[in-house]
């Protein structure tokens, strides 16, 4: 592909010579932060640093807001649905800046001809879950496309919600000597909803969850030494780490083998040429805390069903810079890179 | 060149072309068999796109890994040892 | 999993390591001629720590690399045609073109689909019977035979809607090319397990002999990688050059007889060029004449697309192994994985972008000692 560089100037800074958005743009990774930053950031102002919701002052009161779209097909997946995903992904969103979710709002996009019974469940399903992560959906909006368009259904929601007290919880946050922790084993949403698609028959299910509560318990146990939570949706955790490093200036090492990978999920992975590290959760965080807090925080993490699995995979270091590295099985280092676009199974 | 994956034939359907449910480690496909013939259920064979390449030939394997395990410093590093 | 993990273990990787320290006493060139063996070379980080300066240059392993520009072209135009279902493997999906890519095709609207086996196509065609459904054929011998039943069952299905776009390549004539070339500084060749499973190794045999260089059947995991490159290296301190196995679990010196006959059913030798190094006879797959109503190039009439190469790309050489990506002088700058300006940059197989992944940004330090930080 030729570049539109006719002079051959080597610029660092990247272009977007794409003059249409391809799927890539939309999987969470590197061409997506290029889109961002080149198209959609500079109109509107953006912060440059990338949050999962944004902290709005109303009165003098903090007022967190998110907003989130979902377009996932199939829209039933083993442990989930379009529903069910909608409020736990913007539940989680809230909840990353340390907030406790309080209510969303619901609005569907639906594809002329889409069964109503279908609608309905979906939307039995978004209560049920709105119900659980104790949040009110209230308000939404309903349009109608003609057929062809929304896949189905989509949906959008805005999620909003309080700061909860001693929380100080932003990208940037991550100091040298931080511990990176997970709430559970990587790449379940991703690898059942891959895995789904390619004609597999297995028993991963998505990890779609509300993590508002367990965020609350993390909070409440280490307050200001929480630093950075981050939910590892799209792109994955090698997507989640590169944003952190990145945000907050720092570099993070990991231990490949620390990072607990569920042996289906692993098996998905390698039949299709595919780095687990790229695939997305619905219900697992990263979160970067103080030291001496690490240990009160996984234990708050594995008091709760959703982070029985939580463990350390390593250290916030402030060199290199913004790049994430991991040692790998026999002791060598390698990078771990922001995925580029969508994960295509591959043969080589 | 090339992503094949070891897994565990489960059942065989002998139509034309032969295929079989394979096993890898949990997850199972629909696996074509038509180039292992020879494979039978609970063999392990190499698969490709699809396709089963290879019989994994479980004395040669153990082999392999014995060969390893005797080299001088395997036990010894297993042991932390002369780290 | 089974027969995967045992192979990974790193307590056993460090005492083959220890092994080859003891063993090599020079600075011996090994090249891979498999871009599955340089992505865990690469991953790992076990070319880092070769001993004795050892150095594992990367062969041409990709065929996604080698795929002539041509080709490309040719597949992009058709799979802009709004009568076509093209289908492919996911490498191929970011391969530069002369001018755009399969996935940019997609994004303009054509109906390009990934699939995980050929026969997924056959389906699609079977399915879509009002539909012209292209198959991406590109592979080495490893993927030939898959690609074989795919033509085999449309003709036992009589789909008149099936037709396949066929880049094969082979690897001996490829490995013949570079021990011939007279910048060649290879020793010792690992030879692609996988490509041997349906193969053998008996082609290998005279090469071995003719220039004098130990060849190494090896499988993919690290262990078989180490244990591979030891098997060489200990040949070469011997002074033997013999073809040897040491991908025994899956490798057969006479390889797969089934899977050869149908590649000898639907498939002849032919001349192909390989990008990067140019035309090797006798050293690709092209579709049988009795087969040739399932060649994509003939159904479509895509004829001779006449392409250039990005002169800043030396893709040539780094597929020969006379360069490293660190070599290049847009590496990492105008060439990344987000914009390529050839196709080992792409392919996640493709020893530019094993490198770029990997964060290097200068060719691997290897010490005496054989350990970096």
């Amino acid at each position: 592909m030729k570049t539109s560089d006719p002079l051959g100037l080597a610029c660092p800074v990247p272009r977007t010579d794409a003059d249409r958005v391809l799927m890539g743009h939309g999987a969470g990774g590197r061409l997506f932060a290029e889109l961002f930053d080149t198209v959609i950031g500079p109109p509107i102002g953006a912060d440059p640093v990338a949050e999962d919701a944004a902290i709005v002052a109303v009165d003098g009161v903090g007022v967190v807001i998110s907003t989130d779209s979902f377009v996932v097909t199939p829209h039933d997946f083993p442990g989930g649905d379009i529903g069910s995903l909608a409020v736990h992904g913007t539940v989680n969103d809230v909840a990353m800046r340390g907030a406790r979710p309080v209510a969303l709002t619901l609005a569907y996009i639906i594809e002329e001809g889409f069964p109503t019974a279908e609608l309905a469940r979906i939307t039995a399903s978004a209560a049920r879950a709105a119900e659980q992560a104790c949040v009110h959906i209230v308000a939404g909006d309903t349009k109608v496309v003609e057929r062809g368009g929304a896949d189905g259904i989509y949906i959008n929601t805005t999620g909003i919600g309080e700061l909860l007290p001693h929380a100080v919880v932003t990208a940037a946050g991550a100091e040298p000597g931080d511990a990176v922790l997970v709430s559970g084993p990587i790449g379940r949403h991703g690898a059942a909803v891959l895995a789904a698609r390619e004609g597999f028959v297995f028993d991963l299910r998505s990890d779609s969850c509300a993590l508002a509560g367990m965020v609350e318990d993390m909070i409440r146990a280490s307050g200001r030494r929480v630093h950075v939570l981050r939910d590892a949706t799209r792109g994955g955790l090698a997507a989640v780490l590169n944003e952190l490093a990145h945000a907050s200036g720092a570099g993070i090492r990991i231990e490949e083998l620390a990072v607990a990978v569920p042996d289906q999920v692993a098996a998905v992975c390698e039949v299709l040429g595919i780095d687990p590290f790229h695939l997305a959760c619905e219900g697992t965080l990263v979160a970067v805390v103080a030291p001496e807090a690490a240990d009160d925080v996984l234990a708050a993490m594995r008091a709760r069903p959703e982070g029985e699995g939580a463990h350390r995979i390593g250290t916030v270091t402030d060199s290199p810079a913004g790049r994430v590295t991991a040692r790998t099985g026999i002791g060598a280092t390698r990078v771990v890179d922001m995925p580029l676009g969508e994960q295509l199974p591959r043969i080589c | 060149m090339c992503l094949g994956i070891p897994g565990e034939i489960l059942s065989i359907d002998r139509s034309a072309p032969p295929t079989g449910t394979v096993d890898f480690g949990g997850i199972r496909r629909s696996v074509c068999l038509a180039y292992t013939p020879e494979a039978e259920i609970g063999d392990y064979v190499i698969v490709h796109v699809g396709f089963a390449i290879s019989r994994v030939r479980p004395d040669e394997a153990a082999k392999t890994l014995a060969v390893i395990r005797a080299l001088p410093g395997a036990l010894e590093t297993e042991l932390g040892v002369g780290q | 999993m089974k027969y995967l993990d045992e192979y990974r273990d790193p307590v056993l990787a460090r005492a083959l390591l220890a092994e080859l320290g003891g063993l090599a006493t020079e600075p011996w060139t090994l090249m891979e001629v498999c871009g599955g063996q340089t992505h865990t070379l690469v991953r790992q980080g076990i070319d880092e720590m070769l001993p004795a300066g050892m150095r594992m240059i990367h062969g041409p392993g990709c065929p996604v690399c080698v795929t002539p520009l041509q080709t490309i072209d040719r597949a992009l135009a058709i799979a802009a045609r709004p009568d076509v279902v093209f289908t492919s493997f996911g490498d191929m999906l970011r391969v530069p073109g002369s001018e755009t890519d399969l996935l940019s095709v997609k994004a303009a609207g054509g109906d390009v689909r990934v699939v995980y086996s050929p026969l997924e196509a056959v389906r699609i065609a079977l399915a879509e019977p009002d539909r012209q459904v292209v198959f991406f054929a590109v592979g080495f011998e490893t993927t030939a035979p898959a690609n074989a039943m795919a033509v085999l069952e449309a003709h036992r299905l009589g789909l008149d809607n099936f037709s396949m776009l066929a880049s094969h390549v082979l690897v001996p004539p490829a490995m013949t090319a570079i021990l011939e070339s007279e910048h060649n500084e290879v020793q010792g060749f690992l030879a692609a397990g996988h490509v041997c499973a349906v193969m053998g190794w008996r082609e290998y045999e005279p090469l071995a002999t003719e220039f004098g260089t130990p060849i190494v059947v090896t499988g993919f995991e690290p262990l078989d990688l180490l244990e591979g490159i030891v098997m060489a290296v200990r040949q070469l301190e011997e002074g033997r050059c013999e073809v040897e196995n040491q991908y025994v679990r899956a490798v057969r010196r006479e390889g797969n007889t089934a899977a050869q006959d149908a590649i000898g059913e639907v498939f002849d030798v032919a001349t192909r060029h390989w990008r990067g190094i140019g035309p090797i006879p006798d050293s690709g797959l092209a579709l049988a004449e009795r087969y040739a109503d399932y060649d994509a190039e003939r159904r479509f009439g895509v004829g001779d697309l006449n392409a250039t190469e990005d002169p800043r790309c030396i893709a040539g050489r780094i597929l020969q192994g006379g360069a490293l990506p660190t070599d290049c002088a847009a590496y990492g700058t105008e060439c990344t994985p987000r914009r390529p300006l050839g196709a080992p940059m792409v392919s996640t197989e493709g020893t530019c972008s094993a490198y770029h992944l990997a964060g290097r940004t200068a060719a691997p330090q290897t010490s005496p000692a054989g350990r970096n930080t």
